[in-house]
């Protein structure tokens, strides 16, 4: 077993762009759910929409690369305007249902034969990402020692990570503010916070374009890292593993998703890794893990981790014990 | 905007028995103490309110005026429609038909959050401390009027810390005041069950109200802190603030109420002082039964058996409410 190369793998995946993606995704959960007690279950669309927008408009309809930026930011804040206005008002059971399907909604008309013309089906989009690698800065690629990546890879990771500093930068801002601490009363309690004179319905409607919108940055970097795009990637459980990353770093922590979406993608490399080591190095019975059962079993391995911190740990990596040991509502 | 020259002197201890009761006293005492009685100088009227659920009528008030500057009680049997009118009141719940206004404006189809800025606020029969927030930040969010409530302000702090200190002086000097001063930086969920009657309390004058409802203020607290409550009550009054408070506790209200109003089945059945009031035959029948004076044993089995089921096809509400 090559340990070097397993803890290299997992270092790489654990900054790399899969977990920039789903760190975006989950900062921008961390403004629905952590802060403001928002349960958004479609994420993924927010995600989709973004991407697709882009890809579309550059790849279907050969506009410019910006263009298609615009387009997928109004998409995202019309997606987040049609969920929430009928929604916000009621129950918080309502956000929750009516984005699950939205989000499968969404995923299913991307992959719709009818539409294949528009949205290539379910193969997705290629050939729009060459106007964001005009602008790569970079004629070698990152080195940082065991690490490298290639200079395509280095302009997608770069951005990536600039993305994710400037929306945790703007989520600090913003929740030690005045605008934050109503959030966090609306979390708690919005009953009360509306009888103290706020208006409840326009704040839950702004975080959820605000954490609709930092979602959406993980969208752009899902399109460009890979310049394709594929409606099958924003599944249900996309929303889930980024729900999973900010348990895991802290919900309502402001560096709760980065940690958490390094673990998680460093978690699930490692044990990958170690278990495909295993397969070649020892003789390892069929019976007890098939040639091809370590994809399945690297999740089963960060779900038991996920288990036990839930146990040991209730608040996540970052949390604060206090506040979960209070009877919240 | 100076947030210090109209907030109350949080200082001054009110006296017992203050001018102010005797104010309101000598006002309500020309009153005809029946339902509906119209007040010299009424800060909230309320004319035709019903509110319907299915085929059950929770609340139907003809009229009711609430008079400026007193301390009014609002009582009745469980199930009465006390809470619903409260959260009808104050835009919690919107009413099938009726009128309502708060120094003469209208509330109807108003929003709650509109009403509270309007300087109706009121606290909740189960007690709603923000738990995971700090007392002083429970506190800070009573203030109204923030810059920093904006989101694009929210980014730039220079627009609003001078206004956050001073929104944190202030709230210092009413924790102070309900003794909660040392609790100031725990979290609220930590408090005792009292405690956050008292902070909800203390939270709800940072709103600077005109009008303080209060639903069920002393369910819950222990009998040490319920004396200090009464005497928090009193001092809203005295403040120049006007309370409306839902209660059950009898002793409360006899020692605090300037005013009661009495509530059975959805409609006001009795208004007057809480002596005059406490002795009414239709108040006493709605609370105890109209046999609660009777011998059970000496009255005719069938005759009950009767009249339980005549109650039982008549108000079939009761054991939908609360």
């Amino acid at each position: 077993m090559d340990w070097g190369l397993i803890l290299t793998n997992a270092l790489e995946a654990s900054i790399g762009a899969d977990m920039v993606i789903y760190c975006l995704a989950a900062i921008g959960l961390n403004v629905h759910f952590g802060y403001a007690g928002l349960l958004n279950f479609g994420q993924a669309a927010f995600v989709a929409v973004a991407a697709y927008g882009l890809a579309t408009m550059v790849a279907t309809f050969g506009l410019s690369f910006w263009l298609g930026i615009s387009v997928g930011l109004v998409a995202v804040i019309v997606l987040a305007l049609l969920l929430g206005i009928p929604t916000l008002r009621l129950r918080a059971d309502y956000l929750a249902i009516v984005t699950l399907a939205a989000a499968e909604i969404v995923r299913l008309t991307f992959r719709s034969v009818t539409l294949r013309d528009t949205f290539g089906g379910s193969d997705g989009l290629q050939g729009f990402a060459d106007g964001f690698y005009r602008l790569n800065p970079y004629t070698v690629g990152i080195d940082l020692g065991p690490i490298t990546f290639s200079e395509r890879q280095s302009w997608g990771i770069t951005i990536g990570w600039v993305l994710i500093i400037l929306s945790s930068v703007l989520v600090w801002a913003l929740m030690r503010s005045p605008w934050g601490r109503v959030l966090k009363g609306i979390r708690e309690d919005e009953e009360a916070v509306r009888s103290l004179g706020k208006n409840v319905y326009s704040y839950k409607l702004q975080a959820l374009l605000i954490g609709g919108l930092i979602g959406a940055m993980g969208g752009f970097v899902y399109a460009l890292a890979q310049a394709a795009v594929q409606p099958d990637f924003t599944a249900p459980d996309f929303t889930f593993f980024a729900y999973t990353i900010l348990i895991l770093g802290g919900a309502a922590r402001v560096l709760g998703p980065i940690l958490g979406a390094a673990i998680f993608w460093g978690l699930l490399s490692l044990s990958d890794g170690v278990l495909r080591g295993a397969q070649s190095a020892y003789d390892v019975p069929e019976w007890l893990l098939g040639s091809t059962d370590a994809g399945a079993v690297r999740f089963m391995i960060v779900g038991l981790a996920l288990m036990l911190l839930m146990i040991f740990r209730p608040q996540g990596i970052l949390g604060d014990r206090k506040e979960i040991a209070l009877d919240a509502r | 905007m100076t947030r210090d020259d109209d907030s109350p002197d949080m200082t001054a201890v009110p006296e017992a028995d203050s001018a102010y009761k005797q104010q309101a006293l000598a006002a309500l005492a020309t009153v005809a103490r029946e339902p509906g009685a119209s007040k010299p100088d009424a800060i909230l009227t309320a004319g035709g309110v019903r509110r319907r659920f299915g085929g059950l009528v929770a609340v139907d008030v003809d009229r009711l005026e609430v008079q400026r500057g007193s301390i009014t009680a609002l009582i009745g049997p469980n199930g009465a429609g006390k809470t619903t009118f409260f959260n009808l009141l104050t835009g919690f719940d919107q009413p099938d038909q009726g009128d309502w206004a708060f120094n003469g404006g209208s509330l109807r189809k108003m929003q709650a959050y509109k009403i509270a800025r309007l300087g109706m606020v009121r606290t909740f029969q189960l007690t709603k401390a923000l738990s995971r927030l700090t007392v002083i930040e429970n506190m800070r969010l009573g203030a109204t009027d923030q810059a920093g409530e904006n989101v694009f302000r929210a980014v730039l702090p220079f627009l609003w810390r001078g206004q956050e200190r001073q929104i944190t002086g202030q709230a210092d000097q009413i924790l102070a005041y309900f003794k909660l001063d040392t609790k100031r930086d725990d979290f609220a969920g930590s408090l005792s069950g009292g405690q956050r009657k008292l902070l909800e309390m203390a939270r709800a004058l940072m709103v600077q109200p005109e009008m303080v409802m209060l639903d069920e203020p002393m369910a819950g607290v222990n009998p040490a802190l319920k004396q200090s409550l009464l005497g928090h009550v009193k001092a809203l009054r005295d403040r120049g603030m006007t309370v409306l408070f839902v209660e059950h506790d009898m002793d409360m209200v006899r020692d605090v109420a300037d005013w009661v109003v009495v509530m059975a089945q959805g409609q006001i059945i009795a208004e007057g002082p809480p002596q005059s009031v406490m002795a009414d035959d239709r108040v006493i029948d709605a609370y105890l039964g109209a046999h609660h004076d009777t011998d059970l044993s000496t009255m005719d089995v069938h005759e009950l058996d009767l009249e339980e089921a005549a109650e039982l096809a008549t108000h079939p509400r009761e054991e939908h409410q609360q």
